[in-house]
């Protein structure tokens, strides 16, 4: 299925290649560079592309590509989605997943590889299976590893690999039990200039850090299970259970994973938090134009908005902008054009409020269109849907553990058009 | 290991040299850089007996191999230490070896021994981890070594070895396509192999190996399709790409009805409405859609297989891998009846919100959906919306999708959307709007005026770009109505002298010249305009100045005769030999000459002919009959390796090889059978059609016993309490035995043969059936508690109704005497068949399908078959183990002189009367001589009892035994049937007394369910006992059994261990019996049961309590 894969730098450079099956010539990644020449913006290099011999699929993550190589039929989305799932799992493993710390870590990423992959074909891609088989590198274990010369490696098949349940491993001991869920709810909004919603929803999801001891079955539920319109699962939640009574069963992996995502559908009316008054307009003569934004609490069940950032990528032609803000500070990027203010915590008083003039390029027309407005913000202890958590039970284990439930609401896709 | 003396002998200057470097990451200095002459050192390193030293060494070579240097030269340094004990010097080692195996062939062959070792060692990781390496050493010698070893391994203990041993098949094929055959074999072995680990990988190796050998396949389906949800997620991906080929090639086109019925998604529209408990919307649509098939067109059957691919791949959508929900989408949009392709848009609508690779493959599959099945995909328009953050390609994957969803309702608020992306500063975003109005307008006549008004505005956009893609749009709209535009023509005119874009320039130049007869004052003179910058265009603008000109000319030649002389001049010496050659061309086909020939004549119609007006197609049409989420799908090519889509059958193919463990001699009687059925169809049409929702799980299960029944069973419940029912049904009977006896000697009655002899009283039935409406009507008066139960039945008999309609049809193609005979291969057929079942489902039978029976139509028997199968699916745990019918004595060899005869409740449903329960009886005749003409007379029965008796046993030679079935309606109470058995010398009283557990029949019922039906059977039907387990029977599995085996109640799914639920009805009246053991610690257990009927509940309770306690 994946012949190669090779792991190209944002500026083009091929630093690390590993082949599953006959070794394929690094040229083969010419014509992925050249497309990537053509697109200009990595976002929009095509994810598949065809060469003479070749197929290439590529994903772009942490400012480096991901480009897999196969010469056969394979659905497109299994590469990507094993792509992706690689690039989590070095994310997991060295806490980032860039080229300076995949380079350190080279013999380690080699292995990960290798036990991934057999002959192009997924063979552990579960983090639990493959940590005990290739352990995370920490300074401790690399200090004593030289002085003893012992290995990163284990010598018998993780018990997950034969387990019903692979994604969680035999014979766990904490002394703290706890188990903490993240409720993290996003609103993905588009806004008219007029400020009426053209189209909003919410997309949740429920993370988890579970360290509990033994092999604890859990059982999560909700006040409110019929607002979830849409949900995936964690491949450890039963599906029957959720089909039929609405709980979230299951036996969590250890350490953190994401339980569940959670699409609200959009018939619910969704509560939008914020408003934007937004004036920017372009003078027809004299090439500048003005700016002024107040943004203003709307529906936020009582909470502070916090974290409140506005983005705006400015047309191309705009030179500089010379703006005040009452509160927050922004800045202004010569090189992408975009102004970005971050405003902080909104205070219902006192509204923060950005005004000032843009100065375009002499010579240059009248931007046809006024950018768009991106809006970021995050409220804690609310999930904007209302969902609650009800309970969580545990079976199967004597001990108490601690629980712990947290609400976030963030703005995702959050767009106000001008 | 003596190795700190040797260390310290011979290693010690150099490892101290490199001692300060093993604190860094090997790959994070430059120290190996390009300097070949370190290779001496790493030798070194190897050589040590030092394992850090060769780890250090190993790594510094890995980190060169990653970096793509070249390290074969250190091959034989490497290779010594295969055999190493340190296990990530070893790994590296192997890494190193699959590397440079193929280069080094010979050198890589002193490794091979240090493997086949390892084959054999007992720990499971390292036989596999030996095979993986061996395998993948792709040298050419060792292919017979590496067929063993796979051999080998695929019959190894360990899943992991075997999961291996699956991997390695592909590696040997690609070495070696001629061990093909072997590999199939080992294909064959491991395709059969039941555990999860190995079921992706087996099939990925099918897939690449064999994947035309389909054949390989049918066995192992259902098992495949029940470990489905189990299989790791990359696996299901493989297994639900091939099941899809597979069922193409073996089901029918179940939406072979819906093509002949009008198109658009008027129906699946008001489908999506509803967001929560969408399942069972669905469902009962499903059933509304097939009834209504079933009335009006030939019935299609989805065949039970088929049906249990689509059940089980459904909650995969759910997964959290993109690939798997893709890979059941394009299951359900290549396989699914029309009616449930919805479920998947929900799905493939969430996978929109990840990376933006997904999306990118999502909306391409989208965009080819929405072609065929627009319906599907309207209630999330909003979700295709474009954000100006989204990368330009996903920007016009979204408008492709949104531009397929318009339609007359919608449109208006797509180009809303449309004219805010108009003004976006990503230009080709714009065009692309550009280009998607133009085909809104085309496809939706509604709104053509409106979208030509506004691309005519934005001929007046700042942005050439724009203009120039209007223009070119805009000619394509004209041309489907040119005369009512000739203004905009005009306007176009006067955009010559603005429009630099070549494209755009031409489109209007063409535009003037076909339509030159609307504007016949303006075309001259953008013809000497063009004539004037005619040298300085681009090639594509010359053409149509050319175009222009020549049908001027042709129209209008007093004014532009000699302006058409000079382009055609200009024309001759141009650089392009394309316009030399069409200038040439024109001058010989207009300007008339003494040599021209008759083709001038003709030149007006040639050049000023009625074009068809440009289709604006979207690109992703016909996209479809590549596999959806493939790779060729994506780029609309054929890719190395792809497996064709086969088309739908004609006729189903054999359905029974998928049954497991076929005996050689049903193959062919299998086939004659499906003969059969053809033959019959309209026959069996109507028995399938109430299989059918069943066959969705529902709770109806009853139903598919007895079709016919129903309609007289139901009234016969409420007749049980008055008295008039009684002489009703004796009626019945008397007329039941002047049909048999004109078919004397048919033993085993089939379902439809008592239909035909029902059809034939037509008549007085319905008249009957009346009669007993009005009397539930009149007990739903007096008594509350039967209210729900005559509802019941009052609706059921106007079903029937309806059913007896069919059946009348089907009386007429029955009594049609050449069928008869067929008919009666068929009956014999039957009883192989269902005999065949049994040894089928002996494993993990369902309650309602309790094998022996013969009384089977077969088609019911298949359709039940897959049904049971699934359900054992669906429920791993809730398998109710087929408990050994208990058997009674009805007479004893004593008593009965020789004769005795055994009784038990054999759990059918009886099928000529499905309100009775089936008795089926053991003569045993141990005496001297042939006992004869068995029969039985003089039923004694309490009033509302009914019975069906045996068909009469002519003979029963001495030492020989006979099975009968009888049937008896107990009216739901457990008082006792008697009658006398005859014999040819000999009456015997008898009596059949039942235990309350035989009053009922297994239903079927969802968790949910049950949980509603609960809530409505409180008080007073409620009965709760506490009670302490039998030590014996403290687990699951033995409450199930033992439950089981005192009562006919099937299973019902459970969350929770700790609860066993069941759920059946009363034969007689139907009423529901709900039963619930929830044990706790120590073996202590409560029973709970629901029953309408209280005298019947307080009876179970006692019988389960004795079975549980003891």
């Amino acid at each position: 299925m994946i012949n190669s894969l090779f792991l190209i730098s944002h500026s083009g450079d091929i630093f690390l290649e590993k082949h599953w099956k006959s070794v394929i010539s690094r040229s083969v990644c010419d014509y992925f560079l050249e497309a990537k020449e053509k697109a200009g913006d990595p976002e929009n290099v095509a994810p598949v592309l065809q060469t003479p011999h070749h197929y290439l699929i590529s994903i772009y993550r942490g400012k480096l590509f991901f480009l897999s190589v196969t010469q056969t039929e394979v659905p497109p989305l299994f590469v990507i989605e094993f792509l992706h799932r690689v690039a989590d799992t070095f994310q997991d493993y060295f806490g980032d997943c860039s080229e300076v710390v995949i380079k350190e870590n080279t013999v380690t990423v080699y292995e990960l590889l290798e036990e991934m992959l057999d002959n192009g074909f997924p063979l552990a891609t579960e983090s639990n299976v493959l940590k005990e088989m290739i352990r995370p590198p920490t300074i401790l274990r690399s200090v004593v590893n030289t002085l003893t010369g012992g290995s990163n490696v284990g010598g018998t098949l993780p018990t997950g690999q034969l387990s019903n349940v692979p994604w969680r491993r035999a014979g766990v001991k904490y002394t703290n039990n706890e188990a903490y869920f993240d409720v993290i709810e996003e609103i993905d909004a588009i806004l008219d200039k007029s400020g009426t919603t053209v189209f909003a929803e919410i997309q949740g999801v429920v993370e988890a850090c579970v360290k509990l001891t033994g092999m604890p079955d859990l059982t999560l539920s909700f006040m409110n299970p019929r607002l979830l319109d849409d949900v995936s699962f964690h491949p450890c939640v039963r599906f029957k259970r959720w089909e039929s009574e609405r709980v979230l069963s299951f036996i969590p992996p250890d350490g953190n994973f994401r339980l569940m995502s959670y699409h609200v559908s959009s018939q619910n009316l969704v509560a939008i938090p914020v408003y934007v008054k937004q004036n920017i307009s372009f003078l027809e003569t004299g090439s500048c134009g003005r700016l002024d934004i107040t943004i203003g609490p709307k529906q936020t069940m009582g909470k502070t908005v916090e974290n409140l950032t506005v983005t705006i990528p400015m047309p191309k032609s705009v030179l500089s902008v010379n703006l005040t803000a009452t509160q927050g500070t922004y800045t202004f990027d010569l090189t992408t054009k975009v102004v970005l203010w971050d405003v902080g915590k909104l205070n219902p008083q006192k509204l923060p409020n950005l005004r000032g003039s843009i100065s375009i390029q002499t010579g240059s027309p009248k931007p046809e269109e006024n950018p768009s407005i991106n809006i970021g913000l995050q409220i804690q202890q609310l999930a904007i849907s209302g969902l609650k958590v009800s309970r969580l039970d545990m079976y199967g284990e004597k001990y108490k553990p601690f629980k712990g439930v947290k609400y976030v609401t963030k703005a995702g896709k959050f767009q106000v058009r001008t | 290991m003596s190795s700190s003396s040797a260390f310290n002998e011979e290693k010690g200057g150099s490892s101290s040299v490199g001692e300060p470097e093993y604190g860094h990451d090997p790959a994070s200095g430059g120290i190996f850089s390009s300097d070949y002459k370190r290779h001496d050192d790493l030798k070194e390193m190897l050589d040590s007996n030092k394992d850090s030293l060769k780890l250090e060494a190993m790594k510094r070579i890995v980190a060169m191999i990653a970096r793509g240097k070249n390290a074969s030269d250190l091959f034989p340094a490497v290779v010594k230490n295969v055999a190493c004990k340190n296990i990530e010097v070893k790994k590296l080692v192997y890494v190193y070896l699959v590397r440079y195996a193929e280069e080094q062939q010979d050198l890589a062959l002193l490794s091979i021994s240090t493997f086949q070792r390892g084959l054999k060692d007992p720990n499971q990781l390292i036989r596999a981890s030996a095979l993986r390496v061996l395998s993948s050493i792709r040298v050419t010698i060792i292919v017979p070594i590496m067929m063993l070893a796979i051999k080998e391994a695929a019959s190894d203990m360990s899943p992991y070895v075997r999961k291996t041993a699956a991997h390695a098949i592909p590696k040997l094929y690609s070495l070696d396509p001629e061990q093909k055959d072997q590999l199939i074999e080992v294909i064959e072995k491991l395709l059969a192999d039941k555990t999860t680990l190995v079921a992706g990988s087996v099939v990925m190796a099918f897939e690449e190996v064999c994947p035309e050998r389909i054949d390989l396949i049918h066995k192992n389906y259902r098992k495949l399709c029940n470990l489905l949800i189990d299989v790791e997620e990359w696996g299901q991906v493989v297994i639900i790409n091939m099941l899809t080929r597979y069922a193409r090639t073996q089901f029918l086109n179940p939406n072979i009805n819906e093509s002949l019925l009008e198109e658009g998604g008027g129906a699946d529209k008001t489908f999506y409405g509803s967001d929560e408990d969408e399942d069972e919307d669905e469902e009962e649509k499903e059933k509304k859609a097939e009834a209504a098939a079933m009335a009006k067109r030939k019935p299609y059957v989805m065949d039970p297989d088929h049906r249990l691919l689509l059940r089980n791949t459904k909650p995969l959508l759910q997964s959290r891998n993109a690939a798997v929900v893709m890979a059941v989408a394009q299951l359900y949009f290549h396989l699914a009846p029309k009616a449930e392709v919805g479920v998947i848009a929900k799905a493939l609508v969430r996978l929109l919100r990840s990376h933006s690779e997904v999306q990118y493959v999502v909306l391409q599959n989208v965009a080819t959906m929405t072609i065929k099945r627009r319906g599907m995909f309207e209630p999330y328009l909003k979700s295709f919306y474009i954000r100006s953050t989204d990368p330009t390609q996903i920007k016009i994957l979204k408008l492709e999708v949104l531009t397929n969803l318009a339609n007359e309702t919608n449109i208006s608020t797509i180009l809303r959307e449309f004219q805010t992306y108009i003004k976006s500063m990503d230009k080709d975003f714009v065009a692309a709007t550009i280009q998607a109005i133009g085909r809104c307008a085309t496809n939706i006549g509604e709104v053509r005026d409106t979208c030509l008004n506004g691309l005519v505005q934005l001929l007046s956009n700042r942005d050439e770009l724009v203009v120039a893609e209007s223009v070119v749009v805009i000619k394509k709209l004209l041309q489907m109505q040119p005369e009512k535009h000739s203004d905009i023509i005009k306007h176009m005119a006067k955009l010559t002298d603005n429009i630099q874009v070549p494209m755009a320039r031409a489109s209007i130049l063409w535009l003037i010249g076909e339509y030159c007869e609307h504007v016949p004052k303006i075309a001259p003179d953008v013809l000497r305009k063009m004539a004037k910058s005619f040298t300085n265009e681009e090639d594509i603008v010359k053409l149509q100045i050319l175009n222009l000109a020549a049908k001027l000319y042709l129209t209008n030649s007093k004014q532009t005769k000699l302006l058409t002389q000079y382009v055609l001049n200009l024309a001759k010496y141009d650089q392009n030999y394309d316009i030399r050659d069409r200038a040439r061309f024109i001058r010989q086909l207009i300007v008339p000459t003494e040599k021209s020939g008759a083709l001038s004549k003709y030149a007006k119609k040639l050049f000023l002919a009625l074009k068809p007006a440009p289709v604006l197609e979207s690109p992703f049409k016909d996209r479809d009959h590549f596999q959806l989420g493939s790779l060729s799908h994506l780029l609309n090519a054929k890719a190395g390796g792809y497996q064709e889509l086969p088309d739908w059958p004609e006729s189903a193919p054999d359905a029974s090889v998928r049954n497991v463990e076929v005996p050689e001699w049903t193959k062919c009687s299998s086939r004659e059978k499906r003969k059969e059925k053809k033959v019959e169809k309209p026959f069996y049409s109507d028995s399938e059609g109430e299989s059918g929702p069943t066959e969705s799980a529902d709770s109806e299960s009853d139903s598919a016993s007895g079709s016919e029944s129903g309609s007289e069973g139901s009234g016969s419940a409420s007749e049980s309490e008055e008295s008039g029912g009684v002489s009703v049904s004796e009626e019945e009977e008397e007329e039941e035995e002047e049909e048999k006896k004109t078919k004397k000697r048919e033993l085993k009655k089939a379902v439809q043969e008592s239909e035909s002899e029902q059809s034939s009283e037509e008549e007085d039935r319905k008249h009957e059936r009346k009669m007993k409406q009005q009397k539930s009507d009149s007990e739903s008066e007096s008594d509350e508690e039967e209210e729900s139960e005559s509802e019941s039945s009052q609706s059921e008999s106007d079903d029937s109704e309806s059913e007896a309609e069919v059946r009348k049809k089907k009386k007429a193609a029955e009594s049609k005497p050449p069928s008869k005979p067929a008919k009666r291969e068929t009956t014999k057929e039957k009883k192989e068949m269902s005999l065949l079942d049994l040894d089928d489902f002996e494993p993990a039978p369902s309650p309602q399908v309790t094998p022996v029976n013969n009384l089977f139509s077969n088609s019911l028997v298949t359709d039940l078959e897959g049904l049971s199968l699934s359900e054992a699916v669906l429920l791993p745990a809730t398998i109710t183990p087929s408990s050994v019918l208990k058997s009674y004595e009805l007479l004893h060899r004593i008593t009965g002189e020789g004769l005795s005869v055994e009784y038990c409740f054999s759990r059918q449903p009886f099928s000529p009367d499905a309100n009775m329960v089936a008795v089926q009886m053991q003569f045993t005749n141990s005496s001297a001589s042939d006992t004869k003409s068995l029969h039985m007379e003089d039923v004694k029965l309490q009033s509302g009892m009914r019975v069906k008796e045996f068909p009469e046993i002519e003979s029963l030679p001495a030492g020989e035994t006979a099975t009968a079935v009888m049937g008896i309606d107990f009216c739901d109470s457990t008082q006792a049937a008697n009658f006398q058995l005859c014999t040819h010398t000999r009456k015997f009283f008898v009596s059949i007394q039942p235990p309350v557990g035989e009053l009922m029949r297994p239903v079927f019922l969802t968790e949910n369910e049950f949980k509603k039906e609960q809530g409505q059977l409180m008080g007073m039907n409620e009965i709760t006992e506490k009670l302490t387990l039998d030590a014996k029977c403290r687990n699951e599995h033995a409450i199930v059994q033992r439950v089981t085996t005192a009562a006919n109640l099937s299973r019902v799914p459970c969350g929770s261990d700790k609860e066993c639920r069941f759920a059946g009805r009363t034969v007689t009246s139907g009423s529901l019996v709900l039963v619930t053991v929830a044990t706790r610690e120590e073996g202590a257990a409560q029973l709970t049961i629901n029953c309408e009927k209280m005298v019947i509940g307080t009876m179970l309770v006692k019988d389960i309590l004795l079975a549980l306690t003891q």
